[in-house]
């Protein structure tokens, strides 16, 4: 086992270093200048400019800055943002938490509401339940994220006035973060209206986001699950006059839930891509609507260590779930 | 000399009973007929654009600004779904959005296509150092969230419809790549391979005439499925501000610039957001069709 993980690893550090020289390069060759960017409307002397030019290092040659930059990235130093002034790490690690607290109850209610679909449909397959599931499904699959978000804007925070249009929290609440995800902070601080106002404000981002991956999981549960109801050890255990409800639970649903869990895992970067367009339509402070903005903002060292950092995020869950695989399926670790 | 001309005749044959075997499998699905149908709608409004549109789409309409759909009571005849905050007519711009969008897919899907293929069967064929680099580049490309990576490639290459299709087809080539690399390494096996190369098949031959065409079926899945992904891509694109550029009627860039109406006129947002999601679900339900009737580990389920 231990073996497989090293294996796993060793193979993704030429890919790190690749992502790596991506980060760098793409940015490097944004148009425009990163001092005339830092300088803003004010301008710069052009004895000011080449000083700082020295300063940020932009003099040396490219590799030089690029082995500069590598060597700052592994001490844990991802710049400082010209727009704010701020060390990229830090904003990352204020706005990670709002990303993920949305992302995780995007997940929950996908899995909640698509396992159980999917299964249904599969047992009742070709019943209308199942044909009616797996349309919405398809749909779903389809849906234009930014789209769908808006129109739920129209409805429920237009028409019946339900839900709040954009933010985290309501902004008569200030509660000093201690975890960085406000549902627990609230119930940390005891303050209950405040936990409402962030559940309030949750909900359509994350109904927003889970949308794809809900189908998705839908549609492989029901495929995964009619793939496991045909094999023989089902027939034998219904055979054996278990009911079906147990055949169903005990018997199918554990080995059909391996590909599942699989596919879970790949939509998280799906998810982190999926955040971008889903807190730019709710205003969510997270790193998705961070990214745009930078990138709106020609803020090169923000979209460097960004990208750099959203990627090595994606590889380390892709890694993740490589790893649960193997431990539930033994056959893997062979190959 | 006669039996090696008498071959193409069994060939022809065999593609043609191919095809109404793979109809049969695909007509069975109600769905993907409906998808098919819809699509081929779609395609002729693309085509037919300026002659089914009741207006030009860049007219503007100054004394009929936001006019709601013809059903609403302070509906405009003339309007039959109501105008954009600059008086444009909604339908004959939703009309002309079916050319972009359905372009869109066609050039990305080509590009991803080309290119994926191409080092996909390089990778697949010669296999050791090739396999690996175009391998360790593709595994690059897969580590960043699709969206993100296509922003930024635009924002280097600069906003606009063109950048944004090239973009996403970088983003989306991979998957073609993995896909043919894996069915190639599975065919260059086989004996028929192993025939051909003896009977002195070149490396170019072996790789395109030999071993490609035994890849198709899940190649023309992909393909579809990247057919909608590019069009979803483009829209999310133009939503953001980075892909066609206003005044083009293309649909996700007439969302981003109705998005301060949402609430003042819900029309101007509904309508190319619907435009959008029926142009995909028709092709996510061919695909379904696809995937079933080519793949023959389905067929018998």
């Amino acid at each position: 086992m231990l073996n497989y993980i090293l294996r796993r690893v060793a193979l993704i550090v030429p890919t790190i270093i690749g992502i790596s020289l991506c980060a760098f390069f793409f940015v490097r060759v944004l148009p425009g200048d990163p001092i005339l960017a830092m300088a803003g409307q004010h301008g710069v002397t052009p004895e000011r400019y080449e000083i700082l030019r020295e300063q940020f290092g932009y003099n040396l040659p490219i590799w030089q800055q690029y082995f500069n930059y590598l060597g700052s990235v592994l001490q844990g130093n991802f710049g400082i943002s010209l727009a704010t002034k701020r060390p990229v790490l830090t904003e990352f690690m204020t706005l990670f938490p709002a990303t993920i607290e949305l992302a995780l109850v995007a997940m929950i209610f996908a899995v909640v509401v698509g396992i159980p679909a999917g299964i249904f449909a599969a047992v009742k397959r070709g019943s209308w339940f199942d044909q009616v599931t797996m349309g919405i499904a398809l749909t779903g699959y389809s849906m234009p994220i930014f789209w769908w978000g808006l129109l739920l804007i129209i409805f429920f925070s237009g028409y019946l006035g339900w839900t709040p249009v954009s933010g985290r929290i309501a902004l008569t609440f200030f509660l000093r973060p201690i975890t960085g995800f406000m549902l627990i902070d609230t119930l940390l601080y005891g303050n209950w209206a405040a936990f409402v106002s962030a559940l309030r404000h949750l909900i359509l981002p994350a109904v927003v986001l889970g949308t794809i991956p809900l189908a998705v999981i839908a549609r492989q549960t029901r495929s995964a699950m009619l793939e496991v109801l045909g094999e023989d050890y089902v027939r034998t255990a219904r055979a054996k006059g278990l009911s079906p409800r147990r055949v169903v639970n005990v018997h199918a649903l554990r080995n059909a839930l391996i590909p599942v869990i699989t596919t879970i895992g790949l939509q998280v970067g799906l998810l982190l891509g999926g955040a971008i367009l889903t807190e730019t339509i709710f205003s969510w402070p997270g790193i998705g609507k961070w990214m745009i903005d930078s990138i709106s903002k020609r803020d090169y060292v923000v979209v460097q260590s960004g990208l750099l950092l959203i990627a090595l995020i994606v590889m380390a869950v892709n890694l993740l779930v490589d790893v649960l695989y193997a431990v539930i399926n033994p056959r893997i670790r062979v190959k | 000399m006669s039996q090696i001309q008498a071959t193409p005749t069994p060939i022809k044959a065999s593609t043609g009973a191919g095809f109404r075997e793979f109809w049969h499998y695909f007509a069975v699905n109600r769905g993907a007929v409906i998808g098919l149908v819809v699509f081929t709608l779609l395609v002729l409004i693309a085509i037919f654009a300026p002659l089914l549109a009741p207006h030009s789409p860049d007219q503007q309409y100054r004394d009929a600004i936001l006019t709601p759909p013809i059903w609403d009571a302070m509906g405009d005849p003339r309007f039959l779904l109501g105008t954009d905050p600059v008086g444009r007519d909604m339908l004959s711009r939703l009309i002309h959005g079916a050319r972009y969008s359905l372009f869109i897919g066609l050039f990305v899907v080509v590009g991803a296509l080309f290119v994926g293929v191409i080092l996909g069967v390089l990778a697949g064929y010669f296999g050791g150092w090739v396999d690996a680099m175009v391998m360790r580049v593709m595994d690059i490309i897969l580590a960043f969230p699709s969206l993100l990576l296509a922003l930024v490639l635009v924002a280097i290459l600069g906003p606009g419809l063109f950048n944004a299709m090239v973009a996403i087809a970088i983003v989306l080539q991979p998957h073609f790549a993995r896909l043919v690399r894996a069915a190639v390494m599975a065919e260059k096996n086989r004996e028929y391979v192993m025939a051909a190369k003896l009977s002195g098949a070149s490396h170019i031959r072996l790789m395109l005439v030999t071993i490609l065409p035994n890849c198709l079926g899940p190649l023309i899945v992909q393909a579809t499925l990247s057919f909608s992904n590019a069009i979803l891509d483009a829209a999310a694109l133009g939503f953001l501000g980075m892909g066609a550029q206003p005044p083009t009627p293309e649909w996700g860039t007439m969302l981003a610039t109705a998005r301060e109406f949402i609430l003042r006129a819900p029309w101007v947002v509904t309508f190319p957001g619907l435009a959008i999601l029926i142009t995909v679900l028709a092709i996510n339900l061919i695909g379904d069709g696809l995937r079933d009737a080519l793949d023959p580990k389905l067929k018998r389920s």
